[in-house]
């Protein structure tokens, strides 16, 4: 099939970035979309020109790495994938797509479609872990009888990639989708009990000090999350930074 | 905790619930005008009157509108900045709903129609109460209310504004009680109850301007 590409096409973090017009043509329905955009960079390359940036990794849907936003939303039109589980088939001949990166305050752009996201590394190193001695006297986790409703909920909040497509569909920019499931993780379970004040609150002010936006509960980002975590999350992230801030 | 994005939500959450209560005892008071002018006076001299109602929970209420709304512009003002670039298709309805995302608009005309909305009332009360002082007369709140609702365009201002109210309330009660960390088995409930207080109070408030429209014109 025959597409009209428009893509963001930005040097550096300094340039001024642009929507750039691209033709492609022979792409199959069985291609996926990171592999459309391989043919695309190999046209470009034989033309001399300078390949389209993108991130990617797994090409599994796991490493969260393939951020782009595809048709005004994050990951294309499919719901619960990542750009590379999503395929050329979802389109049509002669259709036009619009590849933009991830927008976001926090999430500068690096080079094209490649956005800069340690901003949720950071988060994560304010206080999404555990401290237990490691040193060879371990304690086995599976000792810790654990009830069922909340291992499975931990386990659906684990399950975030912290792909950032949350912080891309949210009209503010928010990361509260992706706090709240790092943070409930832990705070559901037995372990991650002992540091949950303290970590709830550093974790909740590294966000704040990222300069992302506030939640509005629009809902967008759990609409958006290729691993469809709730919005539950989110309010149960409100009440354990209510009830930290206490306690402290 | 306040300086937080989530503390800053809370505030403004907590805020929105009070309003959501005022809003309904106000409700309350002026659906009586509609079967007894008795009632609405009776009810209306009470809270233009009683010293804990005009000098206490007054002040608090105005308080509470005013961090409200200059919360909401400041909150609006952050979120902007931080998507400096906007997208060159975004497609919002895909995942959320029209007045989740236009929360600042519906606020607006809100705010102006309590603009309006206190020109009409307020003012006039604080001017016959604490400006002319004039002697109380604990029958004349009912003459006040439908003269105002005389002039159609008045009562068509008020409506269309109404609409907006129930757009703001709609979204605005369930994202409060989210805000406030409600727990999820009751999101669906909350998430119903939003639509049935966000649409019915804006139209029995509509209803009640029409109600006094309608009959003055028939008399």
């Amino acid at each position: 099939m025959k597409l009209f590409l428009k893509i963001w096409r930005q040097k550096n973090n300094q340039a001024k970035g642009k929507i750039v017009d691209y033709e492609i043509d022979e792409i199959s329905p069985d291609m996926s979309f990171l592999e459309m955009m391989d043919v695309l960079n190999e046209k470009i390359i034989e033309e001399d020109g300078d390949p389209v940036a993108f991130d990617h990794d797994c090409r599994e849907g796991i490493c969260g790495s393939c951020s782009m936003f595809i048709n005004g939303e994050p990951h294309g039109p499919d719901k619960l994938i990542t750009t590379c589980q999503l395929h050329m088939r979802r389109f049509k001949d002669g259709d036009t797509i619009y590849i933009e990166p991830f927008r976001a305050k926090a999430f500068p752009i690096i080079k094209d479609l490649v956005v800069d996201r340690s901003a949720f590394d950071r988060i994560q190193q304010s206080g999404g872990f555990i401290s237990i001695n490691t040193s060879g006297n371990t304690l086995d986790a599976n000792t810790i009888p654990i009830e069922k409703e909340y291992a499975d909920k931990a386990f659906d909040a684990a399950t975030c990639i912290g792909c950032g497509a949350c912080v891309a569909s949210c009209k503010n920019s928010s990361a509260m989708l992706f706090v709240s499931a790092k943070v409930s993780q832990f705070s559901l379970l037995p372990q991650g009990r002992v540091e949950a004040t303290d970590r709830v609150i550093n974790m909740v002010n590294q966000m704040d000090e990222e300069g992302f936006g506030n939640c509005t509960n629009t809902g967008a980002c759990h609409v958006e999350c290729p691993k469809g975590i709730s919005l539950d999350y989110i309010a149960k992230l409100n009440r354990e930074y209510v009830k930290a801030n206490l306690k402290k | 905790m306040f300086n937080s994005s989530i503390g800053r939500k809370v505030a403004m959450a907590l805020s929105g619930v009070f309003l959501i209560v005022f809003l309904a005892q106000h409700f309350l008071i002026n659906i009586t005008s509609v079967f007894s002018e008795e009632i609405f006076n009776l009810l209306s001299h009470f809270m233009g009157n009683n010293p804990l109602v005009q000098f206490v929970l007054q002040p608090i209420l105005i308080a509470g509108v005013l961090f409200h709304f200059i919360m909401g512009f400041v909150l609006d003002w952050q979120n902007r900045k931080a998507r400096p670039v906007s997208y060159a298709m975004y497609k919002g309805s895909k995942n959320s709903m029209f007045v989740s995302r236009n929360m600042i608009i519906s606020g607006i005309v809100v705010l102006s129609f309590l603009g309006l909305h206190f020109y009409d009332f307020w003012i006039p009360e604080m001017d016959y109460k604490y400006i002319k002082s004039l002697p109380e007369d604990p029958n004349r709140y009912y003459k006040e209310l439908v003269h105002r609702f005389e002039n159609p365009y008045r009562v068509g201002l008020y409506c269309f504004s109404f609409v907006f109210l129930a757009l703001h309330l709609v979204h605005g009660l369930s994202s409060s009680t989210q805000s406030l960390g409600t727990n999820n088995k009751y999101s669906e409930i909350i998430k119903k109850i939003s639509y049935i207080f966000g649409i019915s109070i804006p139209l029995g408030f509509c209803f009640i301007a029409l109600f006094h429209f309608i009959t003055f014109y028939n008399t």
